[in-house]
């Protein structure tokens, strides 16, 4: 998903790119993504992570067409807001102070958010029946969502009917500098560029390192369950619950450190409906048709990497787990950075020599 | 579309989509709806096109259709029972009020 | 509340019924569950309440065959629950069953599949029609509700099952418009070389060729080599369009089509599981990886039954047996030498069965249009795709999990049962590349579709992430 919309913001500037891609059973970050393009809740302690995902959001509408009429597939981008169901009073009250918080660090003017209390939120949801338990929500109207798959296919068609080059299918075998510039097999073939970016997900972390990049990433479990087609019912995306434009609902994520794992467990699936049950008690009689579960790339910090080699400097790793959220930034400000050879100032924070912390004396 | 090769030792009556339907105690529901007119179970989600029973052993799920309430059961494997509620399933489930 | 046993057996044909029988003989805790209402599996279906009546008469003698086996069943203290689903296995082995919509979870120190088959789906244009079902199915309707098509039938196909049933029809006074034979020309050469060997078997061969006199003695006409077919009709079939390999194309009027291109086994539960699986170029599809006793590669799971390879009722309920002696042996009941004096019997006599094999595997081998079938026909069942669509899918060279997640193919409550092999052999067909190495979608739990009420019931206190 990064790499994808990197490559393509490359190839909208001009540049000659090849994007070369892994196997069918690969560990795919992408495929267990629940389509969230939001900027709510994120980016406690880090305010350069809110401005990141600000600009991407609200560059996501003109993207979503940019990848429509180029590649002709919809990719179902909705801006109907985002939700954050509380249940209890407790719950409500942190979630309030938290998104509180998080606009004292930005620093910026009117409030993005509203929190609703349960009154306020049946009248906001005619016709959704709610749990008893459902104390309220938070509701950011900026944000919204998109079908992951459909984006993915889009990137990807995007990227080739604009002159880029992909091979699937082909993992990357041996990867290193030359001369001025880079040398990359991957299956039957070898490529020569002056630019190279590792958007490898968990991958990343062993193919920047002849780059001289450290690229500290992990793999988190993130399980999520699917439900039949069912009748509209909720119409914007919520945290843990979302209904997609096929009908079907996805409930999720969990956070799991099991290592590159993307086995389900039972254990997971009854709390993920324990909490959808409890939200709309409805959904008790929805039927699950798929479990499963997808790896995010997690760093140390949860932010992004976006670095340049010092040795090598044509060399460039991105890697971040809101890979869809920030995928109008990564065709955009991320993408026109690697063509001008020099990230941003903007995306300083998220050198990958922040996690160099020296120890004290 | 089928016809029983005798009249049922037991007969119960059911309901099919409000009709009164006289079917045999213990008969999969598929089977009593193939023998109605039209002989489908529903209509799908995406196209609205109806399907009827294909499979009979749980493997095609066409057959599936509201059952005392219950929506999308697989009515090749539930049991006809006196008193039965069955409607058909027309496009994605209804679960909701 | 989780309960515990020794076995758990999933499933109640042939196999399941015969490896439990035995397991709980040898001194085992027993559970066996399966998703009918009674047992017999699909071939037995409905055995208990057929098989003494006139009409158990006319299914045959291997149907009320299984009356006994029913009936020892009952008697043998395995615990038998029936109208239960199996929606997740997890390593241990803990079993997440559903039944009645309420979810339940049992522990089992070992575990059998004996979860069967399925007809090979043979996808053609009109197949979703109302009015077209498999030769399985109106078997099936035949067994548990005695029910017969009410106009006169086609039927449609190639292997033992649909003459069978054919012959089935007719003693019971139900009529046959006409039977298209799409057995491919070449078939019958191609099996001769195996004929001796399967000469063993001859009781069988001389049933099938008895089917065939009597769908002759009953004029029911007969077209042979028919390569292409075509259900036609609005809301229900109205019509059905053949075409024969020598070029001969009809259209007739038909209320009913009933189609079957073979049997496949059931590889859902143990591609979830991981298992190491094998394909068969003769019977064109994929089975566990199995040793002699029917251990997958997982230890302490075991496979019996036509869901080990297709081999018709009488080698499953041998692969039971064995199993069950396989189970005993690895929990310390049997010691090695025992356990082979026991098994000697059963292996020589599933020699024999097995002997047939390859002749009716060469002799029915599906015509190449059932993995290939034209871009208007719905490939994916649940989510109508067409083989348009996968075709458009299919460039380059991903695999079925990327068709899957592009298209939604696999993503319907079927879970791939219908549409598996079709995206695997229009992959394999695409991009030049066998059809073993194109693979199969990941198949992921729930293997049957259960609601989030009886997730959030399970007994499960603790929580996650």
């Amino acid at each position: 998903m990064v790499g994808a919309a990197v490559a393509c913001g490359l190839v909208w500037r001009g540049a000659k790119v090849v994007a070369v891609d892994g196997g069918d059973g690969d560990f795919r970050a992408s495929r267990a993504n629940f389509g969230l393009v939001w900027l709510q809740g994120k980016g406690l302690g880090q305010p350069a992570y809110q401005r990141l995902t600000g600009r991407s959001v609200e560059g996501w509408s003109d993207f979503a067409v940019r990848l429509g009429e180029i590649s002709g597939i919809d990719v179902h981008f909705q801006r109907r807001g985002s939700l954050v169901f509380c249940l209890g009073e407790g719950e409500l009250e942190a979630r309030r102070a938290r998104l509180s918080r998080l606009q004292v660090e930005l620093g910026a003017g009117e409030p993005d958010f509203e929190i609703l209390n349960r009154h306020d939120l049946e009248r906001f949801l005619p016709g959704v029946r709610l749990g008893d338990r459902v104390s309220g929500a938070s509701l950011r109207p900026r944000d919204g969502h998109v079908n992951p798959l459909r984006l993915l296919a889009g990137l990807q068609r995007s990227f080739t009917l604009s002159g880029g080059t992909l091979r699937c299918s082909q993992p990357v075998s041996r990867l290193q500098p030359s001369g001025e510039g880079f040398i990359v097999e991957a299956g039957d073939e070898r490529f020569a560029a002056a630019r190279l970016v590792v958007a490898a997900g968990i991958a990343s972390g062993d193919l920047a390192a002849p780059l001289g990049i450290a690229a500290p990433v992990r793999p988190q479990r993130g399980q999520l369950l699917v439900t039949e087609r069912l009748e509209p019912m909720l119409p914007m995306a919520a945290s843990g619950l979302r209904q997609t434009m096929d009908g079907t609902f996805m409930i999720g994520l969990t956070n799991e450190e099991v290592g590159p794992d993307t086995s389900v467990t039972v254990k997971a699936a009854t709390s993920m409906s324990r909490r959808a049950v409890a939200i709309l008690p409805d959904l008790a009689r929805a039927t699950v048709v798929r479990h499963w579960a997808g790896l995010r790339v997690m760093t140390p910090d949860g932010f992004p990497i976006y670095a340049q080699s010092e040795q090598h400097p044509g060399a460039f790793v991105v890697t971040c787990h809101s890979g869809i959220a920030l995928a109008a930034a990564h065709a955009g400000e991320v993408a026109a950075g690697i063509v001008a050879g020099k990230l941003p100032a903007e995306l300083s924070p998220f050198h990958n020599g922040r996690f160099d912390v020296p120890k004290a004396a | 579309m089928f016809r029983k090769l005798h009249e049922p030792a037991s007969p119960v009556t059911i309901v099919v989509d409000g009709a009164a339907v006289t079917a045999a105690a213990g008969d999969p529901v598929a089977a009593v709806l193939l023998r109605l007119e039209p002989p489908i179970a529903r209509t799908t989600p995406v196209g609205g096109r109806p399907r009827a029973p294909y499979c009979m052993m749980g493997v095609c799920f066409d057959c599936l259709a509201i059952v005392d309430g219950m929506p999308s059961t697989q009515t090749c494997r539930t049991a006809v029972r006196a008193g039965m509620r069955v409607e058909r399933q027309h496009g994605a489930r209804v679960i909701g009020q | 509340m989780t309960r515990t046993f020794d076995l758990a057996v999933v499933g109640a044909g042939p196999a399941g019924m015969a490896a439990a029988i035995a397991a709980k003989a040898l001194g085992m805790d027993v559970l066996l569950i399966d998703e009918q209402a009674a047992p017999g599996g699909q071939i037995w279906r409905g055995v208990e309440g057929v098989a003494a009546t006139s009409d158990g008469a006319q299914l045959g003698a291997d149907y009320q065959a299984g009356a006994a086996v029913a009936a020892a069943l009952r008697a043998s203290g395995v615990v038998y629950e029936p109208a239960t689903q199996l929606w997740q296995i997890e390593p241990g082995w803990r079993l997440f069953t559903s039944r009645e919509q309420q979810a339940d979870i049992i522990e089992a120190a070992t575990v059998l599949l004996a979860t069967g088959a399925q007809e090979r789906p043979a996808p053609f244009p009109g197949w979703t029609l109302p009015g077209v079902l498999t030769v399985g199915a109106a078997q099936i309707l035949l067994k548990t509700a005695a029910q017969v098509p009410d106009r006169p039938v086609w039927i449609a196909g190639c292997g033992p099952l649909p003459l069978l049933y054919a012959a089935q029809l007719l003693r019971l006074g139900g009529r046959i418009a006409g039977f298209l034979d799409t057995a491919p020309p070449g078939n019958r050469r191609a099996a001769l070389p195996h004929l001796p060997q399967a000469l063993r078997a001859a009781g069988d061969l001389l049933k099938g060729l008895g089917w065939m006199r009597e769908l002759r003695r009953a004029n029911v006409p007969l077209v042979r080599h028919v390569v292409e077919i075509e259900a036609l009709g609005r809301e229900q079939v109205s019509a059905v369009r053949y075409r024969t390999s020598d070029g001969r194309e009809r259209t007739e009027s038909a209320s009913m089509l009933l189609i079957h291109e073979g049997v496949v086994p059931n590889i859902h539960p143990t591609m979830a599981l991981g298992c190491a699986h094998d394909w068969s170029d003769d019977q064109l599809c994929w089975a566990p990886a199995l040793d002699r006793w029917g251990e997958t590669s997982l230890v302490g799971l075991f496979v019996a039954g036509d869901g080990a390879g297709i081999a018709g009722a009488r080698a499953a309920s041998l692969r039971g047996e064995l199993a069950a002696i396989g189970i005993a042996r690895q929990a310390g009941r049997l010691d090695e030498g025992e356990a082979d004096q026991r098994a000697g019997g059963l292996r020589r006599r599933l020699g024999r069965e097995l002997a047939v094999r390859p002749f009716l595997d060469a002799l029915f081998r599906p015509r190449p249009a059932v993995f290939a079938p034209h871009d208007d026909t719905v490939v994916c069942r649940c989510e109508e795709l067409t083989a348009r669509d996968i075709r458009a899918a299919a460039v380059g060279t991903p695999g079925p999990n990327q068709v899957k997640a592009f298209t939604r193919a696999g993503m319907g409550p079927c879970q791939g049962r219908q549409c598996g092999y079709t995206v695997s052999h229009l992959l394999a067909a695409a991009q030049k590349r066998p059809v073993a190495e194109v693979g199969f979608y990941r198949i992921r739990p729930p293997l049957k579709p259960v609601t989030l009420g009886e997730l959030a019931s399970l007994d499960r206190p603790e929580t996650v992430g």
